[in-house]
Order: structure tokens, then C-alpha cells, then sequence
């Protein structure tokens, strides 16, 4: 009966041609420098589903947000849970993610035919920098708004062109209302739409081309 | 020995790994729900004395609105709702109070003078002088304050009025 179905729905769906591609692969020799990309994957999930979790109570405005985090982390049963996790992973994730890059640097494992990947790889890793940019300033408490002050005003330092970026980021001149509803749209919605379509790709490359030999001692 | 196994080892690393799973799978996902419903479980009770003014400034055979507003702190902010009850006088000593919120699906009612009928204003539905179902959806009849949810105190009237 199960049999059955399982082929019935292998036949549509190729549920064992996906299985043998993702998980049960050829690898190199296993090294565990090798595991920070699955890690890193895990984490972004973990802070896409926490983060969910987190906007059932979060209210992206100056009036609300400090307050509705203070909601969450003394007046929800396990808000602290949540709120704890995604802050840390936040931390944890940037770690990994760049940790991973070193890896890779350091096997050589960006050369042929693996370019791509690499490059993928750089906006992955500036895509979880601007999360972690954007997501520093939703609390709006004082470390928020003096830290995104003064990443907003380094982004103006550029020439000629600086104070433009600036208004942009802040959606005006000072932080405002405009600045925290445009960071939380940035975070929640359009900075995990893209690492989400580049992750994708990401492993769809890595699938394609398998994983780099570990370099032996003639390379 | 071999032979007095009754499961293998794969199928014991199998149960193994889908018994940790659960229990794994409970403990993230039984706080997770809990967080989602935190709200609901924590239903604050509203319940007071509301003071609705003077009896005696209410006209006799005349229905009259009386509104009054409660606040309750919903998360991290206090939520203000007005609410409303008809109060009618059919003599010196009988009062009439009734919900002004239709038994259909809580819309408020208001009091036609040219039909002599409540009319709720969402559905069209239509309550006599005494709260009594004439026509349209409501499945009761307009609620009632009556009995030990009614005082009059130094000539002031009072409902016993129960949120949620």
C-alpha cells in the first residue's frame, strides 16, 4: 500500500532522483570545515522562522516597537525563547557565514568551475550583513537609533554622491518613523527575498558541481 | 546471540532517531504554539459597576441610549471600547435595560421612533420595545439587565457589567 503510493508519487515527483541529489551525493573525505555551508542554511531558517514568530507581536513604529518588544520578552509565554534565539542566531549566523567564506578561501575551493558560486557567495554574505544592519535598529531603543546614526553617516561619508545615499537609507534627513518602517521592510521582506532566490541558486550550483577535493600537498 | 535479536541495528537506530525527533520536535514545537496563543489564554476579566446617570433623567416609555466606555490593557497598550444600553421606564418603579449589542453577530442596534422597532443596522434585523425577536437573523431575544445586575443607588442607576 505504501509501496504503492510512495511509487505513485516518485513517478510524478522524483522524490528519490531529488533525494540521491541532495543528500546522498559523492562527498570528498569528510572534513568538518566542509559542514559551515549546511550550517549556515540551517540558520537562516532558523531566523526566517523565528523572525515570523517574532512579527505576530512586533509593531514596526516609534510609538509601539520598543514596547511590543518589551510584550514579547516579559508578557508572551516563551517570547524570551524566541527573541533570544533570533538574536543570537543573528550573531551566530554572521559568524558562520563568514567563517564558511574563509573556508573556501583558504581550500581554493572559489576556482573553477566554481566562480560563480563564490560570487553568489559574496552577495549572500553582504545580504546577511545588511540583515543584521537592518535588524539592529528595530528595538528603537537608544544602542538602535545611535548605531544606525552613525551607519547611516558613514554610508554619507561617500564623495559627491554620500548624502543622497544617506536620505535614502533614512527616508529623509534625521531617523524618523520613515527610517524604522523602511528597516523592517528591508529586513522582513526584501533582503530575505533575495538571500532566499541566491541561496537557491547557491545550491543549485554546489549540487551541479559537487563539492572541491580537500588540496593535497602538489597543489 | 546473533539470533536472540529481535530488532536490528538499522531499525534501532531508525526508532532511536525518530523518538528523539519527537521529543526534540514537542519541546520547540508545544513552547511555539503556546507563543501564538499566548493572547487568548490570558482573557483579562472587565467585569464592574458601571454607572449609567440619574434615574430620573431617563423619560418614562421612552427608550433612552445610555454609552459608557471600558478600558482593558491588550499587549502593550490600553484599548478603550464604548458600549451602550437602552434604558426604558415603563413607570416610577420598573426599568427596562437592555444590551444595545444585536444577538446576531454583535453589531449595535439603534431605536427607530417612526417603526417603534430596534433595528440593527448590519443584517436588518428587527427587535420589539422589549428586546423580542420581530424579524431578520437574531437567534435570542436583545440581552437583559435585570435582577442583581440592576441598582439604584442615591437615585443614580447601575448595571453589573460583564466584558469578554
Amino acid at each position: 500500500m505504501w509501496k504503492k503510493l510512495f511509487a505513485w508519487l516518485d513517478e510524478r515527483l522524483a522524490l528519490n532522483e531529488l533525494y540521491k541529489a541532495t543528500l546522498d551525493r559523492p562527498e570528498p573525505k569528510g572534513n568538518w570545515w566542509n559542514t559551515l555551508g549546511s550550517a549556515s542554511l540551517f540558520l537562516f531558517l532558523l531566523q526566517g522562522v523565528t523572525g515570523i514568530f517574532l512579527s505576530v507581536y512586533y509593531t514596526p513604529s516609534p510609538d509601539h516597537a520598543f514596547d511590543s518588544i518589551q510584550y514579547i520578552m516579559n508578557g508572551v509565554a516563551f517570547g524570551w525563547l524566541i527573541r533570544g534565539i533570533h538574536h543570537w542566531g543573528a550573531t551566530l549566523m554572521v559568524l558562520v557565514v563568514f567563517i564558511h567564506m574563509l573556508r573556501v578561501f583558504v581550500t581554493a575551493s572559489y576556482k573553477y568551475p566554481r566562480e560563480l558560486t563564490w560570487l553568489i557567495g559574496v552577495g549572500l554574505l553582504l545580504c546577511t550583513l545588511g540583515m543584521g544592519f537592518t535588524g539592529y535598529l528595530l528595538p528603537w531603543d537608544q544602542k538602535a537609533y545611535w548605531a544606525t546614526t552613525v551607519a547611516t553617516s558613514i554610508a554619507g561619508s561617500v564623495p559627491i554622491i554620500g548624502s543622497f545615499i544617506m536620505k535614502a537609507l533614512r527616508g529623509g534627513t534625521d531617523l524618523s518613523a520613515l527610517t524604522l518602517s523602511r528597516f523592517f521592510a528591508a529586513h522582513i521582506w526584501m533582503l530575505p527575498a533575495v538571500l532566499a532566490g541566491l541561496i537557491g541558486v547557491h545550491l543549485f550550483l554546489i549540487i551541479k558541481h559537487g563539492e572541491s577535493e580537500f588540496p593535497g600537498k602538489d597543489d | 546471540m546473533a539470533g536472540s535479536h529481535n530488532i536490528s541495528r538499522r531499525d534501532f537506530v531508525k526508532l532511536i532517531t525518530g523518538a528523539v525527533g519527537a521529543i526534540i520536535g514537542a519541546a520547540i514545537g508545544l513552547p511555539a504554539i503556546d507563543y501564538l496563543i499566548d493572547p487568548a489564554l490570558k482573557a483579562a476579566g472587565k467585569d464592574a459597576w458601571v454607572p449609567l446617570g440619574k434615574l430620573e433623567t431617563f423619560e418614562i416609555g421612552k427608550p433612552t441610549l445610555a454609552t459608557f466606555t471600558r478600558s482593558t490593557v491588550n499587549g502593550w497598550e490600553k484599548t478603550v471600547n464604548s458600549y451602550g444600553v437602552f434604558v426604558l421606564r415603563s413607570s416610577d418603579t420598573d426599568t427596562l435595560i437592555l444590551s444595545n449589542k444585536c444577538t446576531h453577530l454583535g453589531c449595535h442596534v439603534n431605536w427607530n421612533v417612526d417603526k417603534q422597532e430596534y433595528i440593527c443596522p448590519c443584517h436588518d434585523a428587527q427587535f420589539g420595545i422589549n428586546g423580542e425577536v420581530l424579524g431578520g437573523p437574531p437567534p435570542r431575544p436583545l440581552d437583559r439587565y435585570t435582577g442583581d445586575q440592576v441598582q439604584v443607588t442615591d437615585g443614580k442607576l447601575l448595571i453589573y457589567f460583564r466584558g469578554g
